[in-house]
């Protein structure tokens, strides 16, 4: 069952004196009840835009945004401000990128857990206060009863980000919008953390759009996967036929710029050429065109559709000339 | 405005990246303050002295040899002259024959309670606006800022005589005129203090929970916001103390001239600076003093509360 539905959305930053911008341009994904779904690029690809347009937080005076973000049945981009905040946090809930700045400094952890339950459920003052050792608890923070009273700088970025997720857990969501959960982490607790959130993600059935830039993040949690580049999904497939078999240049491109264990010794990384500002606009041809080894002409005739690349529906790419029919070639 | 820049802002707490557990068992925010408020010698020194003021306007009854603005002894005060110290009065007499020690000590009274009442009134009123500006922002933020604008052209004594002038002389009046001054001050940092709060991660983090905003503004928001705001509020009172002088200087004070109030001291020991220079000295210095001691505490504070200063 599809429980979030995103359609053509586009959001167009908007200030005096400076051409528009447009930071999401046209993206459509697809969530169902209890999947794990990953939207991966590099940094300005509009992944973070994406997630704060789907919960309504951009600002609406700058941000013009467009399409349609079917969660459950009702579109939230139509929402009104009063309904958008009964389902935000109840229904949907996001976990931040840093954990440093996320938290209230100047309020404990049991304020700020209370706080969302005693918000969108009707558990008294006490009540509120057990569940929230009891979550600080799910989510393996040590001595949860002594930590629920302290403020967050007394506690380390990992401990920081499992608070974090033990208040966008605190109301049971059907959906948690991750943002790239653990980059602000060491890479030692990366791996803790993810297991968490994944793992009490899976227990209670909870879906789950998980951003991030980090292919070995996709590679161990999610079940179906979108690439974006410069505001367009330009492929999106199963996880394991992702990396089995990626089609698109800028896939490719990305997991050769991944370390590998199992490559031979003094294999130099493989970095993507150029950076995301050198792109074209879309309906010129592929935005990623300027830094692909294998763009030509046909590249640059207008607008390239997600299905380009043919093959099945299930793993489509934006590319006209996909990585494996030139292997094939 | 750069004296309102100048302020700490209090954004999320220190940045204490490392170390799973840093800090003592139930530090909060305000508690590392206070710990760093300690070790500033000048902030000790605008304590103390902030403190011997309150308790001598607490207890100016008790430490008082006699009661206040009797003119008890007018008959020993020739035009003349002025009795100075004796072992009944050890400070003399003032020009009205009331004992001058008695009343430099009630005269901390009516300071402080004027301060305080001033400040309170003038923070209560300022916070509000500020609130309203910077928590709701948009029109209601425009509207509100140029009323502010407006006071804030006013130089503050001035603003303060008028109302004082407008209202009836006493001391009420004195109380509403010199909070009408800080106002706009309260109502500026406070609506700045938001504003950098509003950009805040948490504060998004808090919208992406469905909390309203009226919550988010009153009780995420506002506790972040309140560092500038205590500081302002404790140079404030030195403020306060030196403009309730100088309007009773000015003759805008309580109408019964004997009264005792540093101000009014001043304004009676004027007659007679040649003969009693020390009609004029004592509540002198007793206004620096004091103002002197919020001063002290309120940069201290500041520093304290600044997240980037080390402890």
């Amino acid at each position: 069952m599809t429980l979030l539905e995103v359609e053509d959305l586009r959001v167009t930053f908007s200030r005096k004196g400076s051409p528009d911008f447009t930071a999401v341009d046209g993206v459509s994904f697809d969530v169902d009840a209890g999947e794990v779904v990953g939207l991966v690029g590099e940094s300005g690809c509009g992944k973070s835009v994406t997630s704060l347009a789907v919960m309504g937080l951009l600002p609406r005076r700058s941000a013009r945004v467009s399409g349609s973000v079917r969660f459950d049945g009702t579109d939230l981009l139509r929402a009104s401000p009063a309904q958008l905040a009964r389902r935000r946090g109840k229904d949907l809930a996001m976990v931040f990128q840093d954990p440093m700045t996320s938290l209230n400094p100047v309020l404990t952890l049991g304020r700020q857990l209370t706080e969302v339950l005693r918000t969108h459920t009707d558990l008294d003052r006490a009540a509120a206060k057990k569940e929230a050792v009891e979550l600080l608890g799910r989510v393996g923070i040590p001595d949860p009863r002594r930590r629920v009273g302290e403020y967050p700088h007394q506690l380390s970025g990992g401990m920081r980000q499992r608070v974090l997720i033990a208040i966008a857990l605190a109301c049971s969501p059907r959906l948690i919008i991750a943002d790239e959960p653990t980059t602000a982490l060491d890479v030692t607790i990366q791996a803790q953390v993810l297991d968490v959130l994944t793992g009490l993600v899976r227990e209670s059935g909870t879906a789950m759009v998980l951003i991030t830039h980090d292919l070995g993040v996709v590679a161990g949690t999610c079940d179906r996967v979108n690439v974006l580049y410069a505001g367009k999904v330009v492929e999106r497939a199963r996880r394991e036929e992702l990396f089995a078999r990626p089609r698109h240049r800028y896939t490719t491109g990305l997991l050769a710029a991944v370390p590998r264990v199992d490559a031979p010794e003094g294999t130099a990384l493989q970095p993507v050429p150029g950076s995301v500002q050198d792109r074209l606009p879309w309906d010129v041809g592929c935005a990623f065109a300027p830094r692909c080894a294998v763009a030509d002409e046909a590249c640059r005739a207008g607008l390239i559709g997600l299905d380009a690349a043919g093959g099945p529906a299930a793993h489509s790419a934006r590319c006209v000339h996909p990585a494996e029919l030139e292997v094939a070639r | 405005m750069t004296a309102l820049d100048a302020l700490p802002p209090t954004g999320p707490g220190s940045p204490d990246a490392t170390g799973e557990a840093s800090g003592e068992a139930g530090a909060g925010p305000w508690r590392s303050a206070w710990r760093r408020l300690r070790r500033n010698p000048a902030g000790i020194v605008g304590a103390v002295i902030v403190v011997l003021f309150v308790l001598v306007a607490v207890f100016a009854p008790l430490l008082a040899p006699y009661r206040p603005a009797t003119a008890e002894w007018f008959g020993q005060v020739t035009p003349t002259s002025v009795p100075g110290p004796s072992a009944e009065h050890p400070l003399g007499l003032d020009s009205f024959g009331s004992d001058l020690l008695t009343q430099l000590l009630y005269g901390a009274r009516s300071s402080l309670v004027i301060g305080v009442v001033s400040t309170g009134v003038g923070l209560a009123a300022g916070a509000l606006l500020g609130i309203l500006a910077g928590g709701i922002g948009g029109k209601v933020d425009t509207v509100v800022m140029r009323v502010v604008d407006v006071l804030l052209s006013i130089p503050s004594l001035l603003l303060a005589v008028s109302v004082a002038a407008i209202l009836d002389r006493g001391p009420l009046a004195i109380m509403l005129a010199v909070a009408a001054a800080q106002v706009p001050i309260f109502a500026r940092l406070l609506r700045a203090s938001l504003l950098a709060q509003r950009g805040q991660d948490y504060v998004v983090a808090l919208r992406s929970l469905g909390l309203r905003r009226r919550r988010i503004v009153v009780g995420h928001m506002l506790p972040n916001s309140l560092g500038p705001v205590l500081v302002q509020a404790t140079l404030t009172l030195a403020t306060a103390v030196i403009e309730v002088a100088a309007l009773s200087f000015l003759g805008l004070g309580d109408p019964n001239p004997a009264v005792a109030e540093w101000g009014r001291m001043l304004v009676t020991a004027q007659a007679r600076l040649d003969q009693a220079p020390m009609l004029a000295l004592y509540p002198g210095l007793a206004i620096a003093v004091t103002a002197l001691g919020f001063t002290l505490l309120g940069e201290a504070l500041r520093e304290a509360l600044d997240p980037r200063s080390s402890r």
